[in-house]
Parts: C-alpha cells; structure tokens; sequence
C-alpha cells in the first residue's frame, strides 16, 4: 500500500487541475443582458435556391398523421417550384425526422436553422412538439409555420400559425351543441397537454352558457381500455360528448362507445382530433352521423379545394383523403410565399413585418394573416361523418373568424390566462 | 459472465501500447490527460457551436453510462429504469430555472397555463434556491436508490426482478409528471427556459460555457468511477457479480455493496439529468420513461459494460449514431439503428471497447504464422 498515498496525492491533483481548467473555461460566460454575440439565423440565400426545413415524425406514434402532413407540404413546394419559386429562387426543402420525441424536434429544429441556414420551417403537430422547439426558434430569431389545431393561450413571435385557435374550432363546436339544445357534455381526452387545456375551456364556456359539464376522463396517449369511461359516460346520461382523444384510442372508443348502444342520435360526439384519415382508420360504421369541428373538409366546396384534392390524389394516389391539418400545412408553404414576396425579402423580421393582411386563396377560403397575433382567419366548420367515410358539412361560421388565442373576446374566458 | 471480464480495465483504448511498462495509476492518468485535451481543446476548435451542444447532449449521457457501467458492468445490477435517477436530477434543476426566470414571488409560465394555481405547490419551494437545488439534483436520486435499493437487496431480489422492479418506477415516474400536469408540465415537460444562475442561455458563449461544465462533469465521474474499480470495494463488488453466495460466506454483506454501487449510479445520473437541462434545454417525461432508460442500458451494451471508458464509448457512440443517421437518412435510419445493435451484440458481444484487443488478436495471429 506504499504506492497508494502516491497514487492519491496524484489522482487529488489531476482532479484539482480539472477543476480548475473547467471553472476557467467556463467563467468566460457572458452574464444576462451583455449578448453580445446577437445570436440569430441567418438565411442561406448565397445559391440559386432557397433552403426550407420539413419537421415532421417520420417515425413513432405520430407518424401516421404526420407523413400526411409532409406529404402535403411536398406537393406545396412543388406548385411553387413548378410557376417559377419565391423571389426567383427554386425552394430546396431539407426533411429531418422529428421521431415523435419532443426533444429530438428541438436538436432537428436547431440543426436546420444552424446547419443548413433555413428561411422557415414547415412542421410539428403535437403542442408538446411546439412547445420544445419555441424556444429554439427565438433563440434564433427563425421562423416556424405550425400547421395543426391547438389549444391557444400561445404567441410567439416566431411562430405563424395556420391552424385553428380555440375560437375557430372548439368553441364554434360548443355554440353548436348549445344550438342543438343539448345541456350537458361529458369530456374524455388522451391525457396530454391539448384536451386538459381544451377542457379547461370547455368547463368554462359551459359554466358562462349554462351547460353541465357532468364528467371529465383522460386516458393516457395509445390506450385501448374505454370500457370504464365509456360505462360512466353512459350512466351520466349526457346530452352530448366532447372527445379530445388522439390517434389509436379513438378506435377503441368508438367502438366501445357503440356497443354501449349509444348512438349520434342519441348522444353526438363531437371530435375535434379526427379527420379524413382517421375516420378511415377508425370504421365509418363506428363513426356513422357522428360530429366533428374542422376549418376544412374534402368535401368542401370551391375551385380551390377541387384543384388541391385532384392534384394531390395525382401525387400521392386516389384513395387517399386530404384533411384538415394537411390543406393548413398546404396552405402554410403558400402563405410563406406570398409574405416573403411582399416583404421582398427572406430576412425573418422583414418577413414577420410584411405578414400582416396577407392573403391565399385556399382550399378552406379565403384565408387572412392577422399580424398582431400570427394566426390566420378561419372558417369554422361543424361535419358529420356520412356513410363514404368522407365529412360533409353541416354548419359553418358564415365567413372567416378572427383569431384569438387569448379568447380575449370572451367574458367567460378571464381567468383562463 | 466470467467471459466478458477484462482484467486490465484501466487501459483506456486511446492510450498507444508500448513496450515500456507503464504502472497502472501512470497509465490512468494519461489517458486522463488525453481525454482532457480531446474535450477540452480539441473538441470545441474543431465543432461548430451547433455540433458542441449535441456533443454537450451525448456527454451528459454518456454521464449515466458511466454509473451503470459500474452498476451492472462490475456489480452485475441490470438497472432498466436509471431514467428515474436522470429524471429526478434533471427536474430538480429545471425546477429551479424555472422558478430563477419567474423571479420571486412569481409562478413559473406554464403553471399560470395549466395550473390555475395562486401559489407556487409546498414542494416546489425549496427549489427557488440554489443551495437546495444544486444537491438536490444528486442527493435526491441517491435517497431514492437507497431506499429502493435497501428494501430489494436486503430480500435478495435480483436478476430480472430487480430489472422488472426498476422499469415499473420509471413507468410510475412518467404517469405521476403527465397526471400533475399543472405542476409538472405534463407531457409538454419544462422547456424555454432563459437563464442558468443569471447567464443567458441563448448566448452562444454560454453554451460553450456549459459544454465545458458537461465535460468537466464526465472527467469527475469517470475518475471517480475509476477510484471505485480499483479499490478494495470494487473487487468486492465484482466477486458479488461473480459469486454472491461465496462473498457472503465470507463474511461481507452483498446487499451493502451492491446499494454502494446503485446509490453512487444513481447520483451519477442524477447529476447527468441536471447538467442535460442547461445543454440541450428541455425535461419531459419522454426522456425518462421505459425507454429512454432502456436506451441507456443499450448504449452501454453497445460500449462493453465491464470496461471503464467502454460506457462513454457506447452512449455517445449510439447518440451520435442517432443524429447522423437520422440526418442521412430521415426516413429509414431507425431500421439502421436496429442493424447496428443486432451486428454489435452479435459480433462484438464485448462492445466497442473490445475492438482494440481484437484488432490486436488478428494483427498477431498472421504475425506467428510468418514467424514459423
């Protein structure tokens, strides 16, 4: 043991050197408002194209939603490049895999701004997703085009959202089950971000309108167990369901849901995460009559919408449906488009600056971008599922809504922010 | 398990093998010295700011790999749910960020969103300070693994139950974040976060700040994991790998050692969750769960478990696997993930940190046979 106090004395003075070296390294560190460095993205517009990122999950629980989603930002880019780009320049899109894991989407996300110096990035679908990369996109002062329905309460500056705020979807379904006459709902989500804050919306607007909210459930994400929340929905006697559940549990609900001999005759469920793609996926004859709240259906009419399903029917096959949050992430590329030709420009501020007012003739409508909030005007939309498997409408909201993600228009709503 | 025993783990593989003999503590500490100069001087001159903080990432888990290199490569323990430990650490320093951008007094964004609360939960208040926190980050996992450590191995749970009982923690764990979703964040985890005790995180120089902490981290652990291996406990904690019953006979108690060895990963973790807070900027529970912490236990794998540097080698071989394979090839890369760890356990059942001695093995062989 003779060699051992050599040994210590040793291994205690590397550990003091290492100390040392990391505290010096690390005390080179700029303190909370002395960023010198002003951190922020610069396009690449130095070739004959201009690069965009696609972040969608390629892999995982999400995929199957998202590829649609990819798919229909593909066919976006390739209308523009088609009638000569943006600016002259032809858009080269850079897909990375967001793997439905909210922290591999921020490292893919900061790779595209940093690595491959993107104008703007086309992508995620979960809040969870968006609320990993936010903070990514101002740090570097880039741009994201979110193309899904959420739950509001949300404005970044470096986020433009093409998807419905809960004014342009949940509660355009609210005004409409109160229309019907129903008086009580009962709330079952997957349990996530979206449906508890979705909810919370709801308890509130039926408290303000005089509806009973007579029961709330959440399974977690994937589960395939509704026996219970099916049993309680029941023994509720609920007028009306509101379904937040995403993805795979809503098979397992509805067919639950129906062999508990409850009808959309008797007590609608209005969903608001199921569009084309997963009424295919769940069953018509388990959907039959039911309710949904959307902007866009395929079936919606115009010129527009028949030129977007036909042509992408061509690209990617006739059997399949468009949906709602791929026309909003379709829409989104061509927005893009339209703000960075008035700006003139790829530069991100002067894009976010001429963004105000722009419109698209989109498969949904006419579509406005409001520039205080980077959201855009909608038309809400109330369907029922028919027999084909397709969404056929049954109200709408008469013209586009302005967005207010803050539900600042609401008197019910204070509080809620 | 005999078999992938490798009675000279000191040697690192980056250090060249001479004919001069070099004593073990000597050799040590060049490879120390060598791994220094590569994370402190080389890495950073030659990685753009975006590459560093991935490496910062991969780093910080190679931070857990280390802990269970020592846990199960020397002490036999398959810890399936090292997620827990890394969670635990890791939303104890996101909570203090958290609650340092509120300033005092004030709730953290996200529980003004979903909590609908009016004052900061009882737990979250010791958070607000550093000097509860920072421990905490790596006390807090150790109380855990302790307390579950000394009731299973005390009742000689092992094997595959042990594993099982590891993974269900991690699964209670992640039900529990996403159930509190007023307080925790919920799936959304804690994320945008803007200083790091009063330095500005979105500042490139502060990222290289943290990088270099991260690195500093990993030497520490690797060190001390080192002083572990060679010490009278580490053969102790081996020859419980090898043969429990014998230790006990005689006379040394191997609940006692292999709870050492769990609480010292567990911290190891601990510590790695707090430092990836900072680097890569987000918590969630998909970082946590049932298989992040088997991904752990893979990458290890992939390394060779019983090696000291066999870990880092793994975890941060597979991580940068992960990136650059998703970045070629977005569309197939996890079937390509799939084939590397079928290939890697079929043919390199000793890990990466095999490679050197078979590449010696072959390089002789062809040697003898001019030779005669």
């Amino acid at each position: 043991m003779l060699a051992g106090h050599a040994r210590r004395r040793r291994t205690a003075g590397a550990l003091a050197v290492l100390l040392t070296a990391t505290l010096a390294l690390a005390g080179c560190g700029s303190k909370t408002g002395q960023n010198t460095a002003a951190a922020g993205a610069s396009v690449d517009t130095s070739g004959d194209t201009v690069k965009v990122g696609l972040l969608n999950s390629l892999s995982g629980t999400m995929a199957i939603s998202e590829v649609t989603v990819r798919d229909a930002i593909l066919l976006a880019v390739e209308e523009i490049n088609a009638a000569g780009g943006v600016l002259g320049k032809k858009i080269e899109p850079i897909g990375e895999d967001g793997a439905s894991d909210w922290p591999t989407f921020a490292e893919k996300a900061e790779k595209l701004i940093k690595e491959n110096g993107v104008a703007a990035v086309f992508g995620c679908w979960t809040s969870a997703s968006r609320k990993a990369v936010k903070p990514v996109f101002e740090a570097n002062k880039s741009l994201l085009f979110y193309p899904v329905q959420y739950e509001g309460l949300e404005q970044s500056p470096y986020i433009f959202y093409t998807g419905a705020t809960t004014n342009q979807q949940i509660v355009p379904g609210l005004d409409y089950l109160k229309s019907q006459g129903k008086t009580s709902v009962y709330l079952v989500g997957s349990d996530y971000v979206f449906p508890r804050t979705a909810n919370k919306i709801i308890k509130a607007y039926a408290q303000a309108n005089g509806m009973t909210v007579l029961g709330e459930d959440y399974a977690p994400l994937g589960s395939t167990e509704f026996g219970t929340i099916v049993n309680k929905v029941k023994a509720a006697k609920a007028a009306a369901v509101f379904n937040t559940l995403n993805g795979d549990s809503n098979v397992a609900f509805f067919k639950e849901y129906k062999s508990a001999g409850l009808t959309a005759a008797s007590t609608p469920v209005v969903s608001v995460s199921i569009a084309e793609e997963e009424v295919k996926s769940i069953g018509t004859q388990y959907l039959a009559d039911q309710l949904t709240a959307w902007n866009y259906y395929q079936t919606t009419p115009g010129a527009a919408n028949e030129k977007f399903v036909a042509a992408y029917k061509a690209k990617y096959g006739a059997d399949k449906p468009t949906s709602d949050p791929m026309e909003a992430a379709y829409v989104s590329v061509h927005l893009w488009k339209a703000m960075v030709e008035k700006a003139g420009s790829f530069d991100v501020e002067k894009v976010k600056a001429a963004a105000d007012g722009v419109t698209y003739e989109a498969p949904e409508g006419l579509v406005t971008v409001d520039g205080a909030t980077q959201h855009i005007h909608k038309t809400a939309r109330i369907g029922k599922v028919d027999a084909s498997g397709l969404i056929t409408e049954v109200w709408n909201s008469g013209g586009p809504l302005k967005p207010d993600p803050y539900l600042k228009g609401y008197p019910w709503a204070t509080g809620l922010s | 398990m005999t078999a992938t025993v490798t009675r000279d783990p000191a040697a690192p593989p980056a250090t060249p093998r001479r004919r001069v003999v070099v004593s073990g503590p000597a050799r040590a500490a060049i490879g120390f010295a060598s791994g220094a100069l590569l994370l402190f001087a080389l890495a950073p001159s030659a990685l753009s700011d975006f590459r560093l903080s991935l490496l910062a990432k991969y780093l910080c888990l190679a931070m857990v790999a280390v802990g269970i290199g020592l846990a199960w490569g020397r002490g036999g323990l398959l810890t399936l749910g090292q997620g827990v430990f890394f969670g635990l650490g890791g939303y104890a320093m996101a909570m203090h960020m958290k609650l340092a951008d509120a300033g005092p007094g004030e709730l953290p964004d996200f529980m003004a969103l979903y909590g609908q609360l009016d004052a900061l939960p009882w737990w979250w208040r010791p958070f607000a300070s550093p000097w509860f926190a920072l421990p905490a980050t790596v006390l807090l996992p150790m109380l855990v693994a302790f307390l579950l450590g000394s009731l299973v191995f005390r009742r000689r749970v092992r094997g595959a139950y042990f594993a099982i009982l590891s993974q269900a923690l991690a699964a209670a764990l992640v039900i529990f974040l996403i159930g509190q979703q007023g307080t925790t964040g919920g799936t959304n985890g804690l994320t945008d976060f803007q200083g790091f005790f009063g330095y500005d995180l979105d500042d490139p120089v502060n990222q290289r700040m943290v990088y270099f902490i991260v690195a500093g981290g990993l030497l520490l652990l690797l060190a001390l994991a080192r002083q572990l291996m060679h010490s009278r406990y580490g053969e102790l904690l081996v020859a419980v790998r090898d043969g429990e019953e014998r230790v006990r006979f005689l006379g040394h108690n191997p609940a006692t050692v292999k709870l050492v060895a769990y609480v010292v990963a567990a911290g190891m973790a601990g510590l790695a969750g707090a430092l990836f807070v900072p680097a890569v900027g987000i918590i969630n529970p998909a970082l946590i769960g049932v298989v992040p912490s088997i991904e752990f236990v893979v990458g290890v794998a992939v390394g060779g478990r019983a090696v000291l540097l066999g870990p880092v080698l793994g975890a941060v071989a597979v991580a940068w696997a992960r990136t650059s394979l998703s970045e070629e090839f977005p569309a197939a890369w996890t079937y390509l993930q799939g084939l590397l760890f079928v290939l890697v356990v079929a043919f390199l059942p000793g890990g990466l940190a095999s490679l050197p001695a078979l590449a010696r093995r072959l390089r002789r062989t062809p040697r003898q046979e001019v030779g005669t």
